[in-house]
């Protein structure tokens, strides 16, 4: 499978066992979603389960909380991270703060999926990654999948979490394991051992990450798209990383972090977000409150530059494998 | 050679009248009670356009009950209604004064507009759920919710079911129908949609009920609750409580005096009524109405009650600072308490001496209910809700940062 094909299994799969899940947003409903992780549902389950909404982002959201206080289990769709703004006050003021302000009496069990992250030429309006203004807010969790195998069971495990979670799929990485040489022709999931996608209920819980790459010399923190940035830097350099798949952010898996980072005595942290108050900038904070003593060199973060996501320049923004692999060379010469 | 334009000037509504002058409603158009038609419930929004300029009331002048929205409401229930109404009230002048005595941080009253909560209320079905703002106290009243639970509240004592979470009056009571309030505005508006639509989802046959201010209208939420209900039909009722004031901001700069505001209602294609928020008789019997079209599948009501904000936005609030002195007293639709209470006595099931005897025994039960809560502490005297729930209902489980800093607070 594919990653979309992967997300929509989930979904068809909770949609089929429970009565109270229920997905909607832009597009989603007769014609399956502009990327296609819908296509299907609401001829499945029907048009009172899947089904379209107005271009309206902040009453998806609303009323989303509105049905889960009811009893269901919205998983909505924001058709591109970038337009999830509308809905802001919606996620951060109440969504998230619900089961605290109401002491448990009413909570909003939503997963809100959307498509992050650039290298599609999508221009600034289609390409930008705002984990961190999630992951700033008590109440919210925050999940960024990197293959088909976990995005189904990353999804699966959202839908069935009582709290609400942001789903931030990387959309260059909907078709293939995108390493960031775009210079070269796409590799298919069909290709990659985690695009097999087991046909059953499965779940990849929140809150544990994945060791993608052992290594010795440096700890390199990615999720989503850079996790094949880093694979291929290290590779290039011949730089023995270890490579760690954060998949969720929010709970944070710390003890797989220290693990790491006391064992290669080197950090880096890579992301596709702008580099300022970023998520990059949490995990410096945790690891050298974590590791301090063991670090050998400074904590380097390669990621997104201070600007809006360029159209024609979208490579120079984007933290490739040639700015990873001698940020790796800097740190090993430290 | 260019055309000489004089200059465009922006206009910035003002209200008619600020401290200093006389206020004077004759502007209002008041339609006489009983004229406005009552329309059945299968009627189709563009039947009623006019009704969303017009007023529509029941008791006329004198108390008595009149036209096509008089419902003959038998005595006790409206006898119940009208001690619903002064015991919101009292509790009301009981709460302010705990808030002058550094008891509590904050009170908002409702003085002036307690018929609408209260008449709601006794309107829909248990089971129901209200999206409250913070000025709908009399629905919790007229829910019976135990006096004592809503003091605990205020008080963000250890009695408070919120844990001390949450600013006062900012109630969340879900067995008595009442969804956790916000203080961000509007919110809850679109979020009474959406549970009205899984209500639709689940072939179920209750209704909500989302509550606004004339004010917050002005909210993004406001027009997407309106989409929502206009593109899904969910069975809703979309209350908007014109007060007259948001804090200092007179009704026109929600552009009240462009257009009513149950006029917005008319752009989405959705049913529209407005109605005299003072009437008890007229809201119950609208609320009646505006239900049974939702419950029977018709969809959504928007509503605007005129009404009149006669005390302060909040005790944080002085409104001798923008408004004239008096105005409540001007107030063409009188007051709800006073008007049920005269029409009750018209219509010999009521009296001054059963309603000075209703009075006393309401303040004996709110004074006991109080200081049963304030026995369990207020806000600065006895003690306050444990400091390791804090922590708690962030998340249903809690992750290890917080766990970590629960044990960097030392608790």
């Amino acid at each position: 499978m594919n990653m979309i094909e992967a997300i929509r299994d989930a979904m068809d799969i909770m949609l089929a066992q429970d009565d109270n899940v229920v997905v909607f947003g832009e597009d989603v409903g007769y014609f399956g979603g502009v990327f296609r992780c819908t296509a299907g549902l609401q001829a499945k389950h029907g048009k009172h389960r899947v089904f379209d909404t107005p271009i309206n982002e902040s009453g998806i959201v609303g009323v989303a909380i509105g049905m889960g206080a009811y009893g269901l289990r919205p998983c909505v769709e924001i058709q591109f991270a970038d337009y999830v703004y509308p809905a802001y006050d919606q996620i951060a003021s109440e969504a998230a703060r619900l089961r605290h302000r109401s002491n448990g009496q009413f909570y909003a069990p939503l997963v809100i999926r959307m498509p992050t992250g650039g290298g599609i030429f999508g221009g600034q309006t289609h390409s930008q990654s705002p984990e961190a203004l999630f992951t700033h807010v008590s109440g919210l969790k925050t999940v960024v999948p990197s293959n088909p195998y976990d995005a189904k069971g990353l999804l699966i495990s959202s839908i069935e979490d009582d709290d609400p979670v942001i789903f931030l799929e990387p959309k260059r990485l909907y078709n293939g394991p995108f390493d960031g040489h775009h210079e070269r022709p796409s590799i298919p999931w069909s290709k990659h051992p985690l695009g097999e996608v087991p046909e059953h209920h499965y779940h990849v819980p929140l809150g544990e990450a994945a060791v993608r790459r052992q290594g010795s010399a440096v700890t390199i923190l990615a999720y989503g798209t850079m996790v094949y940035v880093a694979e291929a830097a290290a590779a290039e350099t011949g730089i023995d990383a270890e490579i760690i798949d954060l998949r969720t952010l929010l709970p944070l898996d710390m003890a797989t972090i220290e693990t790491s980072v006391k064992k290669t005595g080197r950090c880096m942290v890579v992301h596709e977000a702008t580099l300022t108050s970023g998520f990059g900038a949490e995990l410096c904070a945790l690891v050298q409150e974590s590791c301090f003593y063991h670090l050998e060199a400074p904590i380097e973060r390669v990621t997104g530059w201070d600007t809006p996501y360029p159209h024609a320049l979208e490579w120079e923004y984007f933290p490739g494998p040639a700015r990873v692999g001698s940020a790796l060379k800097r740190m090993m010469e430290a | 050679m260019a055309k000489a334009h004089s200059p465009i000037k922006l206009h910035v509504p003002e209200p008619a009248f600020r401290p200093g002058d006389t206020p004077d409603f004759s502007s209002l158009d008041i339609p006489a009670a009983g004229s406005v038609r009552r329309p059945p419930v299968h009627v189709s929004p563009e039947e009623i356009r006019d009704l969303a300029y017009s007023i529509i009331r029941v008791m006329d002048d004198a108390g008595a009950a009149v036209g096509p929205w008089d419902e003959s409401l038998d005595s006790a229930t409206a006898i119940r209604g009208l001690r619903y109404m002064m015991k919101t009230r009292v509790y009301d002048q009981r709460m302010v004064m705990a808030q002058r005595q550094g008891k509590t941080s904050f009170y908002m009253q409702c003085t002036g507009e307690e018929a609408v909560a209260v008449a709601q209320q006794m309107a829909l079905e248990p089971g129901d759920m209200h999206f409250p703002t913070y000025r709908q106290q009399g629905l919790l009243i007229a829910a019976e919710h135990p006096l004592e639970e809503m003091a605990c509240q205020i008080f963000s004592n250890p009695g408070d079911a919120l844990q001390g979470r949450q600013l006062p009056v900012m109630y969340s009571f879900r067995e008595s129908g009442f969804f956790s309030i916000s203080g961000n505005l509007g919110t809850q508006y679109v979020q009474a949609v959406g549970w009205a639509m899984a209500s639709a989802i689940k072939g179920d046959s209750k209704i909500a009920a989302g509550w606004i201010g004339e004010g917050a209208t002005a909210e993004n939420d406001f027009h997407s609750a309106l989409l929502y209900a206009s593109v899904y039909n969910p069975p809703v009722i979309l209350n908007v409580v014109n007060n007259q004031w948001a804090i200092s901001t007179f009704q026109g700069l929600a552009a009240g005096d462009s257009a009513t505001f149950a006029s917005r209602a008319h752009g989405y294609g959705l049913a529209s009524l407005r109605v005299d928020g003072n009437d008890f008789l007229a809201v119950h019997a609208v609320s009646r109405w505006a239900s049974a079209r939702a419950r029977s599948g018709f969809g959504p009501t928007l509503i605007e009650w005129v009404t009149y904000r006669v005390a302060a936005h909040s005790t944080s609030d002085d409104p001798s600072q923008y408004r004239p002195q008096g105005e409540a007293s001007a107030w063409p639709l009188g007051d709800p308490v006073e008007r049920l209470k005269q029409h009750l006595i018209g219509r010999g099931a009521w009296s001054e001496e059963l309603h000075a005897r209703a009075q006393e025994e309401i303040e004996t039960e709110v004074r006991q209910a109080v200081r049963r809560a304030e026995a369990l502490g207020t806000l600065n005297s006895g003690s306050k809700p444990s400091i390791k729930e804090m922590f708690e209902d962030v998340y249903k489980e809690m992750p290890p940062h917080l766990r970590k800093q629960r044990q960097q607070l030392g608790v």
